[in-house]
Formats: structure tokens, C-alpha cells, sequence
């Protein structure tokens, strides 16, 4: 084979790939428009339920990708989120104060965070043994202090946004959400934004990539990563906060359920990017929401637990078939020790 | 020294010591750079020349002495004061994120922004333009880095430095990925900044460089400034003494090669390198017993796969290797060791070595398996100890214990363990990249006058080097390497530096 050959073939690919993607997401787009024709109520409440769905997801894909942008894996996601939901609970039960509850869960998520730069930057720890740390602690925490029977006094409820909610289809799924649904959509476009526009981001991506490169030109690398793993870790405490404060109204041992190692492949499936994890989640989000669906739309054939598993396979499917052919920050999960 | 003089310096370094745990890396250095001047600082690997450079530019911090800049004396805590003092250093190893563009990188840490900390790409890529123009240093700005040649990436570092107003200039072995023409590219560069007032310290162990480009030289030693002296009155020789301390013979001392049977046979290997791209297009090469054949070429042409691939670490997509008529192709590292082919590999810590093993288990990482070092399962500890005493001896590493690990020991010594265990065996073919990298000469010399003397013991050898020097030093054939293909083979009578190096660029000649 020729230069000339393999060039044209690595273009081809790249080409067909970027088509391929246009034609999945028109063809998505008329599938959807195509069911809300057809059960416009159904379809409309499928949707919806796949933004909320989504949102603990994409709060836990921001955190992951702001700490591997900086060079941190955090696998400790999970625990953030589990703890975050509970103390943002139990604030809530004590005091009965939404705001101060879901405040309580992202300081929460917050000091994880930092605890897990902690470890992986001053001690220099294994970082995939430290999100471990934070995971079975937050399981323990949790279940231990755990008192079955409290519920919380109030949910974070929906407000439709005026005229806008009356929009047929986008109006209910676009807004007429909760807060913390509403304030995650934001996110994701402020972190794209900073990300890649803003100081903050180009020095953060710099970190994660070639942090010696950062340190020659002045930047502290390891500030810059207690900082994000810090500010990180808000994100996965809101997640929490959303789980317990604004989707369920109650705390469970576990209740979790795993979404936080499913927001790490939503991560990578949206290539450490904010905009495309949304879309990952979106994805996530709607294989969760089809469960609950599944046996109004008369599929009680398939045994209900092969519904649940979805998300699930779709994780496996993704890691499997993803990871490896995008490519992550170069400087991840390696201490950075100048001297 | 007159108020003329004074007033020029425009850094001094006074008494500089800098230890490291159980090493002096400097011992009470001073050094002088004037305004407009290149002050190169030859060096041996370990000199302690890259030590000295990161404490001027505030990495390190020295345990005693001072710096002066620009007749102020100054406590560098870190880089971001050395910048803003008007030092800028070019890295041996870049300094650049691969993934983001010139400009980006030009400006990180020193970022062009409007309001609230929104980045001014626009502006930023103007800025670039604009140094590029004054300071003849030709980029494009909006390319991403992990795109560009060496050459160019090293112009982008340079154009970092200026950015950020550096006056006085650091080249920490800026000629070690360049081809002599841009080597010589860059020296042009270098004269035009200084014509423009920029002072250049100009790190190397290259002598002909010194000579070529330099104002003034300084020589370390041991971490000691140990002679300065003029480009006009200086020999390769004389400076190659200063710098060694001992008389040194720069020619590789040899007789005339008598090649016999063919020993190693490629035809048409297509080899891909970690990202999937073809990296070796078709190279067809043929090594006889008792010659050296040496592959020059810019680092990341196709040499290092083409090595793992000869030596079993990397599949071949296609294409054929038979040594001494055996087909090779599909063979393991193991099958391949076994037909007597010896290797040195290009990265010694990462595959030479185990650095956590005792010198010992290390010189039968290729025969452990075998009789008298296993019985069965079970390991002959004595043979194993006795076998490494014996090579220790025999190859003069240093310290002589073969119970210490493998990783206290100096890069020149690694390399000597490796040597001594893959000359130890009945070999056929030698496969040696990069052999003397980053070693000091005496053990340079040592390796080289092993390396002949297998050839005049009728092995083959293939010597795969960045060093130009190193390649028309040992070979009885030079085959340049360009873009995955060897795209001429030389007998070295024909092979000087210009042709090789016009070829190395991709130059038809």
C-alpha cells in the first residue's frame, strides 16, 4: 500500500464518519418527531423523562471530564454523588430548607473532591484506588447512618417557564422542568464554553495533556487540580442532591444505582467534551426512561428485568466500542512531581 | 573587568552549587553572558549543564550562590519569575501540548484575552504573525502542534519565548531532532536574534555546533565550570579534552569490513506504529556477516519500528525478514533471540532493563530459561550471581556488585549491562538502536569498539542512531531513512554529512 492510499482511506473514514452521524441524528430526529405523531402523550412523557434522566448523568460526566481534563481520574463519582444525596437529605430533613439542602449536597461532593486530590496529588496515591477509597466510604457512610422511614419535607418542583411551556412537544420537555434540570442544561453550555474559550480552560486542558509544558510557562499545576478536582466534585454533590431533593424525595441505601460509573462512559462516549456527553446522556437517559415506558407501549413481552438491564448494556456496548478510539487527556491519572 | 564590560553582562551566575541526593550536580559554577552574545556551554551528559540552565530559569532553586540579571541580583522561585525577568528557555524535550494549536500554545500562561477571561484567539494568532515576520521564524499559527515537523515545533518554542519578551535565550540541545540542514536553519535564526539584541545560552555536546555558531564557550565538568574558551583559537579535539578531561579519540578506530554470507534479509515491510499508521512503507535491506550497516535519519521516520518489528515487539502487516534463511516474520521475541540476534533497545530503562532487579537477574533476562540458570522450575541463584560477576568484570561496569538494582546505576552503565548480556551469547546478527544515547564518551568509546569488534567477529550489525555522527562513525554502509522507507543505501566512502543529511530531509540527491 502507497502513502497516497493510506491517506485517502483515513479521510474517506473520517468523512463517512461525520456523515454517518448526521444521517443517525436525522434519522433519530424523524423517529421521534414520526412516535409523537403517532402516541403524542406517551412520546411527549418519554422524552421528558429522558432530560431527567439524563441530568444526574451528564452532572456526573462534567465531573469526570473537568478532572481528566486536569490530569485527575476520578472513579469516586459514584460515591460523590451517593453521599452528596445524603447529606443533602438528611440537611433537608433537619432543617427543611430545599436551598441549604442541595448547598449541603455539592459542599458535599465538594469536599470528596478535594479529598480525592488529596490523595492522588499530595499523597501521590493511585488514582483509581482513591475514587475506589471514596466509593466504599461513601457505602459505608451511608448505609451505616442510614434510618429507614424519613422522607423529605418537599421536592424541588417543576416551573414552566411561561409561554414557553406551552409549546407543543418542546414545551414540556424543555421547560417546564425543576431547577436543578434546568441549571445542569446551563452547565453544560457554560463548561463548553470555558472549556475551550476561556482561560481557565485553555490552562486546564493544558494540565491534563503535557502538565510540564504548563509548568515551564508559570501555570501551578497542582493547584490547578485541587482547584477542578474540587469544583469537580460540586458537580457530582448536585447530581446527588438531584437524586434524593428534586427526582425521588427520599434517600435508599444504593440509590445511586451505579449512575456514577454510567457517567464516565457517558464521558468518554461524548469524547471528554460538555456538549457531547449531554448528548451521550441524552442517550443513557433515554434507555432509562423506555423502562418505565415499556409496558405502556404493550411490550410486556420482554421480561421486564432485560428492559431494566439497557442502560447497562448500552454502558458495556459503548466502553467496548469506544474506549481506545477517542483519545483521552495524555496526562491523566500520572503525579506530577517537577523536581 | 572595565564599566564597558560590566554594563553589558546581562546574566551572571556567581558560585552556583546545586546538590541532588548523593550527587553535586554543581559545585560553585560561574558564568557570564553578555548582551548579544552566544555563549555555548559544552558538556558531557551529567555535566551538569541542564541543572545549571533549571535553576536560571527558576525550576530549580541552587543551594548556594547568586544569579544576576541585568545587574540585579535575583531569587527565582519559579519559571514565572525567570519570564518576567526576560529569560525564556527552549527544552530539549518541547514543551508543547500536541493537541492545541501554535497560538494557544504560544500564549499559555500569558494569555491574550477580552473581558472576564475569554480567550482572544484572533488577537493571539496576529501576535504570532507578527513575531513570526520580525524574527524570520516561519509557522502557522492555527496548525495544530502534534502536526508540525520538529523543526517547526521548535521554532514555535522559540517564538513562546519572545512572546513573552525574553531577551536572554536558553537552547537546551536544540540540534538533537534536527537534520544538519535545519540545524543549520536554526543557527541563522540564532544570529538574527542576537543581531536584534537577544542573548543566546547554546547547550550541546555537539563540537562542531560550538565551533560553527558559538561567541564565546564554556565547558563543564563534573558540575564544574572547568575552562572557557574562544570559537577562533578552539579545535574539536582540544574542546572534546576540556570537555572529557582526557585525551579522547573522536574516530571510531576500525579496519575495513570483509562481509561474507548474507545474514539478515527484509523485503517490502509495511509495519504500523501505536496510533495505526503505517510507519515502515516497504523497506528492503540486507545485512551481510562482519558489516555494519547504519540507518541515519531524522528521529520518527520508521526506525523504531522498524526495529521492533526485526527483533519480534511489533507485528508485521507485511512484507518478509529472513535471518539466516529462516523465515522470521511471525516469530516472538524469544524464537527471534534464539536464531543469535542480539539487541539494544532504543528506550534501555523502559526495554533494556528491569530496574528494580539486581545487575545479576538482569544480564539473563535472554537466557534465564536455560540451562545452567534453570533446572526445571527452579532457578540456579549461583550460576545466575557467578555468570553476572563474571560480565560485570569483563564489561567494566561500575560499581562491580551485581546484587545492586539495575536502576542506581548511570545511563552509561545501564547501557554497559545491556551490552554485556547481549554479547554474551553466540550471536548473528547485533540490532542496536540509539546505542549510545545520552552516555558520556568514555563509556561511548567503550561501546562503540565493542560494537566493531563483533563485526570483525563476523556478525552482522545493524546500527540505527540519531546521532549522524554516530552512524558515519560505525557503518560500512549508511542507509538513509525518509518517511518510512530506506530511500538510499550508501557505501561510506560515498556517504558525507551533506548528501546524508540532504537525503534524512527527504531530498532526492
Amino acid at each position: 500500500m502507497t502513502t497516497t492510499m493510506a491517506a485517502t482511506t483515513k479521510k474517506g473514514l473520517k468523512l463517512d464518519a461525520a456523515l454517518v452521524g448526521r444521517i443517525a441524528i436525522i434519522l433519530v430526529a424523524i423517529a421521534a418527531l414520526a412516535y409523537y405523531f403517532y402516541r403524542p402523550q406517551q412520546a411527549t412523557a418519554v422524552y421528558a423523562s429522558t432530560l431527567r434522566q439524563s441530568t444526574p448523568l451528564v452532572l456526573g460526566a462534567l465531573c469526570g471530564l473537568i478532572g481528566e481534563r486536569t490530569g485527575i481520574i476520578n472513579i469516586g463519582i459514584e460515591g460523590q454523588m451517593l453521599l452528596g444525596a445524603f447529606i443533602a437529605f438528611l440537611v433537608n430533613v433537619y432543617t427543611g430548607n430545599l436551598f441549604l439542602a442541595v448547598l449541603a449536597g455539592i459542599l458535599t461532593g465538594a469536599l470528596l473532591g478535594l479529598f480525592l486530590a488529596w490523595m492522588s496529588i499530595t499523597l501521590k496515591m493511585d488514582q483509581i484506588i482513591g475514587g475506589t477509597v471514596i466509593n466504599i466510604l461513601a457505602l459505608g457512610l451511608t448505609s451505616f447512618f442510614y434510618v429507614a422511614g424519613l422522607t423529605t419535607k418537599g421536592k424541588l418542583q417543576p416551573i414552566p417557564l411561561g409561554p414557553l411551556a406551552d409549546i407543543p412537544l418542546l414545551g414540556p420537555i424543555f421547560f417546564n422542568n425543576a431547577p436543578i434540570t434546568y441549571l445542569t442544561i446551563i452547565l453544560v453550555f457554560f463548561f463548553q464554553f470555558a472549556l475551550f474559550r476561556t482561560v481557565w480552560g485553555l490552562r486546564t486542558r493544558a494540565v491534563g495533556e503535557h502538565p510540564s509544558a504548563a509548568d515551564t510557562v508559570g501555570i501551578r499545576v497542582n493547584v490547578m487540580r485541587y482547584m477542578n478536582t474540587t469544583l469537580a466534585g460540586c458537580l457530582s454533590g448536585l447530581a446527588g442532591a438531584y437524586l434524593t431533593l428534586e427526582a425521588v424525595g427520599s434517600f435508599e441505601r444504593g440509590m445511586t444505582n451505579g449512575r456514577g460509573f454510567v457517567a464516565l462512559a457517558v464521558m468518554i462516549f461524548g469524547k471528554w467534551t460538555p456538549l457531547g456527553s449531554w448528548g451521550a446522556a441524552l442517550l443513557f437517559g433515554f434507555a432509562t426512561a423506555l423502562q418505565t415506558q415499556f409496558q405502556f407501549l404493550g411490550l410486556d413481552f420482554i421480561p421486564h428485568q432485560f428492559v431494566g438491564m439497557f442502560p447497562y448494556v448500552l454502558t458495556i456496548v459503548v466502553l467496548a466500542g469506544f474506549v481506545g478510539r477517542s483519545r483521552p487527556p495524555a496526562a491523566e491519572g500520572k503525579v506530577y512531581d517537577p523536581e | 573587568m572595565s564599566d564597558a564590560d560590566k554594563s553589558t553582562i546581562v546574566l551572571e551566575a556567581k558560585g552556583i552549587t546545586k546538590r541532588f541526593p548523593g550527587v553535586l550536580a554543581n559545585d560553585s559554577v560561574d558564568l557570564k553572558l553578555h548582551k548579544g552574545e552566544v555563549l555555548a556551554l559544552l558538556g558531557e551528559n551529567g555535566a551538569g549543564k541542564s541543572t545549571l540552565m533549571n535553576m536560571l530559569y527558576g525550576l530549580y532553586h541552587p543551594d548556594e550562590g547568586e544569579i544576576w540579571i541585568k545587574g540585579e541580583r535575583v531569587e527565582l522561585k519559579n519559571p514565572r519569575d525567570a519570564i518576567d525577568r526576560g529569560v525564556g528557555m527552549v527544552h530539549q524535550h518541547f514543551q508543547l501540548v500536541p493537541v492545541m494549536t501554535v497560538a494557544e500554545n504560544v500564549m499559555l500562561g500569558s494569555e491574550i484575552t477580552s473581558r472576564g477571561g475569554i480567550l482572544a484567539r484572533r488577537r493571539a494568532v496576529k501576535r504570532v504573525n507578527e513575531l513570526s515576520q520580525q524574527y524570520g521564524l516561519e509557522v502557522d499559527p492555527t496548525a495544530l502542534v502534534e502536526d508540525l515537523p520538529v523543526g517547526t515545533q521548535q521554532r514555535v518554542e522559540i517564538i513562546k519565548a519572545l512572546y513573552r519578551n525574553a531577551d536572554i535565550l536558553i537552547l537546551d540541545e536544540p540540534t538533537a531532532v534536527l537534520t544538519p540542514q535545519e540545524a543549520n536553519e536554526l543557527f541563522r535564526i540564532m544570529r538574527d536574534l542576537t543581531a536584534q539584541g537577544v542573548s543566546i545560552i547554546f547547550i550541546t555536546h555537539k563540537l562542531k555546533e560550538v565551533l560553527a555558531v558559538a561567541d564565546r564557550i564554556g565547558v563543564l565538568r563534573g558540575g564544574r565550570v572547568v575552562g572557557t574558551a574562544e570559537p577562533s583559537t578552539s579545535t574539536e579535539t582540544s574542546l572534546a579534552e576540556m570537555m572529557v578531561g582526557r585525551s579522547v579519540i573522536l574516530q571510531v578506530k576500525k579496519e575495513e569490513a570483509r562481509p561474507q554470507d548474507l545474514v539478515l534479509k527484509v523485503e517490502n515491510l509495511h509495519v504500523k506504529d501505536d496510533r495505526g499508521h503505517l510507519a515502515v512503507k516497504g523497506v528492503d535491506l540486507e545485512i551481510r556477516a562482519g558489516e555494519i550497516v547504519g540507518v541515519a535519519g531524522v528521529q520518527g521516520n520508521g526506525q523504531r519500528e522498524l526495529v521492533e518489528a526485526l527483533t519480534g515487539l511489533r507485528a508485521v502487516e507485511d512484507g518478509r525478514v529472513t535471518i539466516d534463511n529462516v523465515d522470521s516474520t511471525q516469530f516472538s521475541p524469544r524464537q527471534i533471540t534464539e536464531l543469535g540476534v542480539a539487541h539494544i533497545p532504543e528506550d534501555r530503562e523502559k526495554h533494556g532493563l528491569v530496574m528494580a532487579y539486581t545487575l545479576a537477574d538482569n544480564m539473563v533476562l535472554n537466557n534465564y530459561y536455560q540451562k545452567p540458570y534453570a533446572r526445571g522450575i527452579v532457578m540456579n541463584k549461583e550460576a545466575v550471581v557467578e555468570n553476572g560477576a563474571h560480565l560485570v568484570k569483563e564489561f567494566d561496569v561500575r560499581p562491580p556488585n551485581v546484587l545492586t538494582t539495575a536502576g542506581k546505576l548511570s545511563g552509561g552503565n545501564k547501557q554497559k549491562v545491556i551490552v554485556a548480556r547481549e554479547f554474551s551469547r553466540p550471536t548473528r546478527l547485533l540490532i542496536a538502536a540509539q546505542p549510545t544515547r545520552g552516555i558520556d564518551v568514555g563509556s561511548i568509546e567503550f561501546i562503540h569498539n565493542q560494537i566493531v569488534a563483533q563485526r570483525d567477529r563476523g556478525v552482522a550489525v545493524l546500527v540505527v542512531s540519531a546521532e549522524l555522527d554516530e552512524v558515519l562513525g560505525l557503518a560500512d554502509q549508511v542507509a538513509v531513512m525518509f518517511d518510512g522507507r530506506i530511500v538510499k543505501t550508501l557505501p561510506i566512502e560515498e556517504a558525507t554529512r551533506e548528501r546524508v543529511g540532504l537525503l534524512m530531509a527527504g531530498a532526492e540527491v
